[in-house]
């Protein structure tokens, strides 16, 4: 198993745990490195009730068919991509089974499975403030009239690309950025939250 | 700058899109029976319009394809369509070259 | 000097409990919190605030707003200085210090004013007629002219601030907060919609700040405020103040300029000094009220001529007096509401001139009764007289409907005139939406007429300007935004009530004639200089049309934009061609509305935040060991590793010769990489390579040429057969992007019936080469278990195992044309499996490269990239025509058999090499002989140019004419850019085993 390996996350050379012990009074957002384990890329024909089926019985979660929202049970979510791409992210122990699982359920279906787990890596960003720092650099309407709870959508943050989920009314997102950008997509988060006060915080679940 | 309803992710900004040329322009059958005029015409020759004129784009955020059908002189966008579907109601598809 | 000798001792909107230190000029004021720049200069009695652009007149303040021509100034100081500031919308702080513009030495004493003297030998269109001849001229003018032109001058330090974007959504956006804007937002914000209401001044109000009207029977700032505290009370409503719109652009999307700490000294910490709105809204309504005109006469730059709108504001809301003693000129009503705000505040007013004969309508007529005030109707201003200010005006009857001046002068002593040419509804950000202009006759000027985007004008903007038709207007234009937005209004919201005023009409006059035998400027546009007589020679000179009018004569432009002048100017020009205004049309009106400081627009992408820098998951150990950076793309790659001491050419040369006799490791990363599945994946792949693909055998890998339709390669680069419906694509670093794109676009456009689906994997996979004769050993002692000799893992094959404990793909390909390798393994792993290769292979030396040296490698083995692979090339360029099938279609196919591509003559690919040891140049034209009369015969280009320590020389990658007719010769490799022509030898692409036995081993 090569949990009990050494790795390095996308955002290691930042030592942001010795940072995150630093405390902020009232902070206005909270940034956090998340470490959400197991994502693969699905794609199949959501009219197909197989492959709904199939991807649901593997997961425990219905396919989210309704363009840019999210599906989520524990620490299990599974994120609307495209009208035949979804992306599941399951954290926990021997996930890394999963894709075969997959493969298994949808074997007579034409689908793919294509593992990028270490394709993106995760901030968490919330607090009071949060919508305010992604609207800086994003030109998607995040008003809760338009974008709650269970809402995703792949959007510009500043000048790389995200897939931003938001987890709860808090609001508390996932922004999800390609691994290459993390440290970029980091550094701006945290600049455009400095006017507003900025906490670090530990990080999530660990992989 | 533009505002794009993709037909899956909504209305966006047109930075979140990338444009692909004029729409419906299907790639023959089999090339090498082609005349290189008749070649040369697929690859090179568009309508280019004044008015109604059906285009693709592509969506950077589900990355589909899709048609639009807008006015070059307003840049007033009247319709959006996926891949294989035809133009809706009385939109027309401006003449090529005779 | 801190008296305030202008202050009145009470009213007015300002806090006398907060006085305000400033510096103008070098001189110290004070003023109050409230004021602006212009108040306070005005308080202080200074009315000379500035030199005009081009015959550097003494200029005053003359509006009280953004309409303000002559008061620019330069605020601040060091690395904070900005210039081009109007003092009319500058927010007085503490501290602030402020300077006048275009004078030199100082405003008083301007050397620069010889221009006025010689102004009758600087008529419109000078510059253009005198220095553009003899041809080439101008070269040597320009300098000069350069630097005696301009208004203000530009920092010379780095901006110590930052600036911020903001997008925003809203179903409502209502733009300005005067009467009719604070009604609109009402009632579209009552209905629920998501309002966002802007205004240019710190506070609510608009016109009514300087306003003694009286709404729903309390005072107009009574009733501002309640609005202001509903609409702050309502969670669905946004209010920005201090913040300008100034773009219009498709489909609703408009630019406010947020002034976020521009009233304070500096920016708090962590605080922007400015933000842009990028809005997008569903509906607009433009309540942008109205400009007050001038009125066009001699000498009407005068400090001391004013607006009379502007007059009563400073009167009303600043209580300051803009003179002591005033004559009111006037073409309508709107100006009697100034001599009461005068003759309440102090300020006698010794004459209204107005040039209706019939005089105004009753209520003003009630207001000049009751006060006494001496009245001349049918009379109009013909001079002002004065050098500092006005001194006194000079009045004379009009005759003819205005078209002449008759009678006996007579002078009126003021040191104030306040004008009223009528009113311009402030248009601009209608007009940029691509709206159709309307001229109103009764108005006098130019109204909006047909919206082209969801928008609607309400209020003054759209030439409604009585208070009572404010109201009621922007309450309907608000409730209908909502309702077009898709929200019910609300029944309760009513406009406010006030009451109506009778005015006469406003009757035209666009200049006031110049009595016989006289002479004097009389100026349409103040900030750039241009009278009537300006005018009328570009009229007379041809340039007719309004747009040649204002390019010859610069009416309307600069930062003014003709918000004073625009109509003036045109009406002017009508009258001239005997035709009327709308026939003559307007200009264009172009973003932004106001000067915005490029760093707003620019925000934060500066310094670091320009551009990402995409970081490889061994960035850590590249940067732990020291390595020398570059940007490629947007990836930060290690560039070479020196060692202590080491010069880069070194350390290059080192990393190469350990390659060719040990083995090297580099980090190949940044690849494209992209996974292609599905059951028609082989048929997708060989509809889009050139090359043959079903055939592969799963656990093996083929280089390929991908082209585009026509027929130019668009880029090469290896894929693997990781099982039967599962392919692993690896693209150049360069067109990672644009590669998938390309397949996306065939799998969904034009073969939508395959079953084939893409997933970049660029940043699932760290990938590393290691390179060289020990390669295969370092790789050995690093895999866990599994045989990587040529039985398991052969020349282009592909195996899966793991390297400390982690699973790798294993690639046997090169680049280099030694025996090597490509290692992938999960990024997270990157530096793990890094390290354990790194210790694998210390027993064999293994040497960590970087990019300098895979290129000196790539070179001497002729492999291509994308400097030869640069969009014009084809694979016959590169002698691969033997790969492209001939049996079946593939993109670009069709396009290789058209005759230019199938039967040449083209450039193929060649090596070079230095004849006399010298450098060859990059981008080098290849002559026969550099000093040879020009244009030199060129016969290909250099494409690819290093040293090779292996050779001992420099060599070269070039694409060649008549390639095979010119083997063995000499050519030069000519470089003019950098003066150096060096001889080489034409030869062989590969210059190192050209057999490739290296490379199987």
């Amino acid at each position: 198993m090569p949990e009990k390996y050494q790795w390095q996350s996308a955002l290691a050379t930042l030592g942001l745990e010795a940072r995150a012990l630093a405390p902020v009074a009232e902070p206005g957002v909270t940034l956090s490195e998340r470490r959400v384990g197991t994502q693969l890329v699905i794609r199949g024909d959501a009219a197909e009730a197989e492959f709904a089926a199939g991807v649901s019985s593997v997961l425990g979660l219905d396919l989210p068919t309704e363009p840019k929202t999210a599906h989520r049970k524990g620490d299990r979510t599974l994120l609307w991509l495209g009208p035949d791409e979804w992306l599941a992210v399951v954290a926990g122990e021997g996930e890394d089974r999963l894709a075969v699982s997959l493969a298994e359920a949808l074997v007579d279906l034409h689908h793919a499975i294509a593992d990028v787990s270490h394709s993106r890596a995760v901030i968490g960003l919330e607090g009071p403030r949060a919508r305010e720092v992604l609207m800086k650099g994003t030109n998607v309407d995040l008003h809760p009239r338009v974008f709650a709870e269970g809402s995703c959508v792949q959007a510009h943050l500043g000048r790389c690309h995200m897939l931003l989920h938001q987890l709860d009314a808090a609001p508390r997102y996932d922004i999800y950025v390609h691994r290459s950008f993390a440290v970029y997509a980091w550094s701006w988060l945290s600049d455009a939250s400095r006017e507003y006060g900025l906490s670090i915080a530990s990080s999530g679940a660990v992989r | 700058m533009l505002l794009i309803e993709c037909p899956w992710c909504g209305p966006r900004d047109d930075q979140d899109f990338t444009y692909g040329g004029e729409a419906h322009i299907a790639r023959p059958e089999r090339p090498e029976k082609l005349s290189d005029e008749q070649w040369g015409d697929y690859l090179f020759m568009r309508s280019n319009p004044k008015g109604t004129h059906l285009e693709r784009w592509v969506c950077n955020g589900c990355r589909r394809w899709f048609n639009v059908c807008r006015d070059t002189v307003t840049d007033e966008i009247t319709a959006v369509y996926r891949m294989g579907e035809k133009p809706p109601g009385a939109i027309k598809k401006a003449g090529r070259k005779s | 000097m801190t008296s305030q000798p202008f202050r009145r001792l009470e009213g007015g909107l300002i806090d006398r409990d907060r006085p305000l230190t400033f510096r103008f000029d070098g001189s110290t004021f004070t003023g109050y919190a409230g004021d602006t720049l212009a108040s306070a200069l005005l308080a202080n009695g200074v009315t000379l605030v500035g030199r005009s652009f081009k015959y550097h007149r003494r200029r005053g303040i003359v509006a009280a707003g953004v309409e303000e021509p002559n008061a620019l100034a330069t605020l601040r100081e060091g690395n904070r200085q900005e210039p081009n500031l109007r003092a009319t919308q500058v927010e007085l702080f503490d501290g602030l210090t402020a300077s006048s513009q275009n004078r030199w030495p100082s405003l008083d004493f301007d050397v620069g004013g010889i221009n006025n003297i010689l102004s009758r030998f600087l008529p419109a269109g000078f510059y253009y007629k005198t220095f553009m001849w003899p041809a080439g001229a101008w070269m040597f003018y320009e300098r000069f002219i350069r630097a005696a032109a301009g208004l203000g001058k530009a920092p010379l330090l780095g901006d110590p601030d930052y600036y911020e974007r903001r997008h925003a959504h809203c179903d409502v956006l209502v733009v300005g907060a005067g009467p009719a804007g604070l009604s609109a937002a009402l009632a579209a914000g009552r209905s629920g919609a998501r309002v966002i209401l802007v205004d240019d001044n710190a506070a609510l109000g608009g016109s009514l700040r300087g306003d003694t009207a009286t709404i729903n029977e309390v005072p107009a700032l009574a009733w501002v405020d309640e609005v202001g505290g509903t609409l702050e009370a309502l969670e669905n409503v946004r209010i920005l103040t201090r913040a300008t719109a100034v773009g219009y652009y498709d489909q609703n999307l408009i630019t406010v300029c947020e002034r976020v700490a521009d009233h304070l000294a500096r920016p708090d910490p962590h605080q922007p000094r400015q933000r842009l709105w990028w809005v997008r809204a569903k509906r607009v309504v433009l309540a942008t009220g109205a400009i007050e005109r001038p009125l066009v006469f001699a000498n009407n730059d005068l400090p001391g001529v004013m607006l009379a709108s502007a007059v009563r504001t400073y009167q009303l809301q600043y209580a300051v007096k803009c003179g002591r003693r005033a004559v009111v000129f006037t073409n309508n009503d709107s100006a009697y509401s100034c001599v009461s705000a005068l003759m309440g505040g102090g300020v006698p007013v010794s004459a209204v001139v107005d040039t209706r004969a019939s005089g105004p309508g009753d209520a003003a007529r009630k207001i000049v009764d009751s006060s006494g005030v001496e009245c001349l109707f049918g009379h109009a201003v013909v001079g002002a007289l004065g050098r500092q200010r006005v001194t006194s005006v000079e009045v004379m009857a009009l005759a003819d409907g205005g078209s002449r001046v008759t009678g006996r002068s007579r002078v009126i002593d003021c040191d104030l005139l306040c004008v009223s040419g009528g009113w311009n509804p402030t248009v601009h950000l209608f007009s940029q939406s691509q709206g159709k202009l309307r001229y109103d006759e009764g108005l006098t000027s130019f109204v909006p007429d047909a919206s082209s985007q969801a928008e609607s004008s309400a209020g003054a903007a759209r030439g409604e300007l009585g208070l009572d038709a404010c109201l009621r207007g922007g309450i309907e234009a608000g409730a209908e935004a909502a309702r077009l937005a898709g929200f019910t209004p609300t029944e309760d919201v009513e406009a406010a009530r006030c009451d109506h005023v009778d005015e006469a009409p406003v009757e035209a006059l666009w200049a006031v004639p110049l009595p016989a035998r006289r002479h004097g400027k009389r100026f349409v546009d103040l900030q750039n200089d241009v009278t009537a007589e300006d005018v009328a020679l570009a009229d007379r000179e041809g340039y007719q049309s309004v747009e040649h009018l204002k390019r010859y004569t610069t009416l309307g432009m600069g930062t003014d934009q003709g918000r004073t002048s625009n109509v003036n100017g045109l009406a002017i020009l009508a009258g001239l061609r005997d035709s009327d205004i709308p026939s003559v049309g307007t200009t264009t009106f172009r973003p932004p509305f106001n000067p915005v400081t490029l760093g707003t627009i620019t925000a934060r992408e500066v310094g670091a935040d320009l551009a990402p820098l995409r970081l490889s998951p061994m960035h850590d150990w590249h940067a732990g060991v020291g390595a020398n950076f570059v940007t490629v793309g947007l990836w930060l790659r290690t560039q070479f590793y020196a060692r202590p001491g080491e010069a880069m050419m070194e350390a290059i040369n080192r990393e190469v010769l350990a390659v060719r006799n040990a083995v090297g490791m580099v980090d190949v990363s940044t690849l494209g990489k992209i996974e292609i599945q599905g059951r028609d994946a082989a048929e997708f792949l060989e509809r889009v390579y050139i090359n043959r693909w079903t055939n592969l055998q799963v656990g093996r890998c083929r280089y390929g040429f991908m082209l585009r339709e026509d027929g130019f390669i668009l880029d090469d680069g290896t894929t693997t057969r990781v099982a039967d419906n599962n392919f692993y694509m690896t693209t150049t670093t360069a067109q990672a992007g644009p590669v998938m794109a390309h397949l996306e676009y065939y799998a969904q456009t034009v073969w939508p019936e395959l079953h084939v689906h893409l997933t970049s994997v660029t940043d699932q996979w760290a990938g590393m080469a290691i390179a060289g004769p020990r390669s295969r050993e370092v790789l050995a002692a690093a895999c866990e278990g599994g045989d990587v000799g040529d039985e398991s893992l052969p020349f282009m094959g592909y195996l899966e195992s793991r390297i400390a404990g982690v699973p790798v793909r294993l690639f046997r390909m090169t680049f280099s044309g030694e025996m090597a390798y490509e290692v992938h393994t999960p990024s997270d792993y990157g530096i793990r499996v890094w390290e354990a290769l790194m210790a694998a292979g210390k027993d064999f030396a293994i040497t960590p490269y970087g990019t300098e040296a895979m290129s000196v490698l790539r070179i001497e083995k002729g492999h291509v990239v994308g400097a030869e692979l640069d969009g014009r090339t084809i694979p016959a360029d590169f002698g691969f025509e033997r790969m492209q099938k001939k049996d079946r279609d593939f993109i670009g196919k069709r396009s290789l058999e058209r005759p230019a591509l199938a039967y040449g003559p083209r450039k193929r690919f060649v090596g070079l090499i230095s004849e006399d040891g010298r450098k060859i140049p990059r981008g080098a034209q290849l002559v026969w002989n550099p000093t040879a009369p020009k244009p030199v015969p060129m016969l290909g280009h250099v494409s690819s140019t290093c040293y090779s320590p292996n050779l001992g020389n420099y060599i070269a990658l070039a694409l060649l004419e008549d390639a095979d007719g010119y083997q063995g010769k000499l050519l030069y490799a000519s470089s003019p850019l950098t003066d150096s022509h060096v001889p080489v030898r034409v030869g062989h692409s590969v210059f190192i085993d050209p057999e490739g036995e290296r490379a199987r081993g």
